[in-house]
């Protein structure tokens, strides 16, 4: 129906018995990115899990090329790589590890094996990857699970707080790896209370929408 | 798109098998249970051997189901902590077939060494030689549909305070099936009863019912836990 790549419309949704935003719609077509900003418990992490289908919005519908996620379902999910507050880093595997079963259980079955050691040298982390992932300090961390965004090859990233942990130069970093994946066409959600640069991003003011202090 | 699934699977089950060694302590917890409930056992009730055998089957099959429960918890909880579920839910293949790869590492960890170690522990409890191949045989059947059942509940529980009891509680009802027919299976075989083929033919029934539901419905479950 829209130009747009991805779509939610009428968005609203809920926690516990609390309507956190209504009449939510947003739309991002290729090479776009939304930065999404509001303060804190307004629900924005709430957003984005809805967004990626990891929860189911009380009200509205979200759609990828057209049709909707909850139809879409596996195909959908294929399609998204989501980097939550949770790094989701095995802390007994080494990092190397982590990004090798990612590529084997989440990649698609082209992706060369190389995908992984190009990633850890990508975040700065190739010297320590047989380091066992629980002796990494908290932005290293981050940044395996940011990797994992280079292994999996999505078009859809869909980040919350990505930047948490991260010194100076890897922010300087995480932007340039988004700004390129926008530049190849990719399409970026992004929730940060942090300050970064990256060129063609666009606010989104989820206080628009709010229904939480009225 | 089957040969992707079948590596995601493969690698689920690896990924879970390299885990699992590095915390070998941890799976180690319900076999030194197993071992130590089933040589309290001889002890407390004392050495008389008819005594002893009448109670064997009961005693190596109930420490064999509580065994499994305690270690229930290892299947998801880690997992939920560190994020790494999350990420299992937005894989693009279908969740419930990579729950049966987990499931079936935690099996291998636990139910199968079990199985492998019970004729030294029957050997113990002075259950006859006839039917320690019973027991194994019961144990190899039965504590798979313990790990498939008790996944379901252990899914639906995770981020509940207190969920360790609760999927106790919510576990033992579902199992006391598998529990009936493994120890009568055992029993029947010492030359107590019936003979122990339809015990363990139904065992397999449970197996293949277990087999067709709780991946399934342990996948819901999880969906619905991390919403």
């Amino acid at each position: 129906m829209s130009d747009g790549l991805f779509a939610a419309r009428g968005l609203a949704c809920m926690r516990g018995d609390r309507t956190l935003f209504a009449g939510l719609s947003l739309e991002l077509a290729e090479g776009q990115a939304l930065h999404v900003r509001g303060p804190n418990g307004l629900g924005k992490t709430t957003l984005l899990r809805a967004l990626c289908g990891l929860s189911r919005p009380a009200r509205g519908e979200v759609r990828w090329r057209g049709e909707l996620i909850t139809d879409l379902a596996d195909d959908f999910t294929a399609e998204v790589a989501y980097v939550g507050h949770l790094n989701g880093i095995q802390g007994d595997l080494t990092a190397g590890e982590n990004l090798e079963v990612a590529r084997r259980v989440f990649a698609r079955r082209t992706t060369p094996p190389q995908v992984v050691s190009e990633a850890l040298e990508r975040v700065g982390l190739r010297a320590i990857a047989d380091r066992p992932a629980r002796y990494l300090s908290q932005g290293q961390k981050r940044r395996l699970a940011l990797a994992r965004l280079l292994v999996l090859r999505r078009p859809l990233w869909i980040l919350d707080e990505p930047f948490t942990a991260l010194d100076a130069a890897s922010v300087v970093g995480l932007s340039a790896l988004i700004g390129e994946h926008l530049a190849a066409g990719g399409l970026a959600l992004i929730v940060s209370h942090q300050a970064f640069d990256i060129p063609g991003i666009e606010d989104f003011e989820l206080a628009r929408y709010s229904r939480t202090r009225k | 798109m089957t040969a992707d699934v079948l590596t995601a699977m493969r690698s689920v089950f690896g990924r879970e098998l390299l885990v699992f060694w590095r915390r070998s302590t941890e799976v180690m917890t319900a076999l030194v249970f197993f071992v130590i409930v089933t040589t309290l056992f001889p002890l407390a009730i004392g050495p008389e051997r008819h005594e002893l055998m009448l109670v064997a089957p009961g005693v190596l099959w109930v420490a064999a189901l509580l065994a499994t429960t305690l270690s229930l918890n290892h299947l998801f909880a880690s997992d939920y902590q560190d994020g790494s579920l999350e990420q299992l839910l937005m894989s693009p293949h279908p969740l419930s077939l990579l729950v049966l790869a987990k499931m079936a590492a935690h099996w291998v960890l636990t139910g199968l060494p079990l199985a492998l170690l019970s004729p030294l522990l029957a050997v113990q409890m002075a259950l006859p030689a006839k039917a320690i191949g019973t027991l194994v045989v019961s144990l190899l059947l039965g504590t798979p549909t313990l790990t498939l059942i008790g996944a379901v509940p252990a899914a639906l529980t995770l981020g509940v305070r207190g969920g360790g009891v609760l999927v106790s509680l919510l576990v033992l009802p579902l199992y006391t099936p598998v529990l009936i027919f493994g120890a009568e299976a055992v029993a029947a075989s010492a030359g107590q009863g019936f003979a122990s083929v339809a015990h363990l033919s139904l065992l397999g029934a449970f197996l293949a019912l277990a087999l067709s539901f709780a991946p399934w419905a342990s996948s819901a479950a999880l969906r619905v836990s991390l919403d």
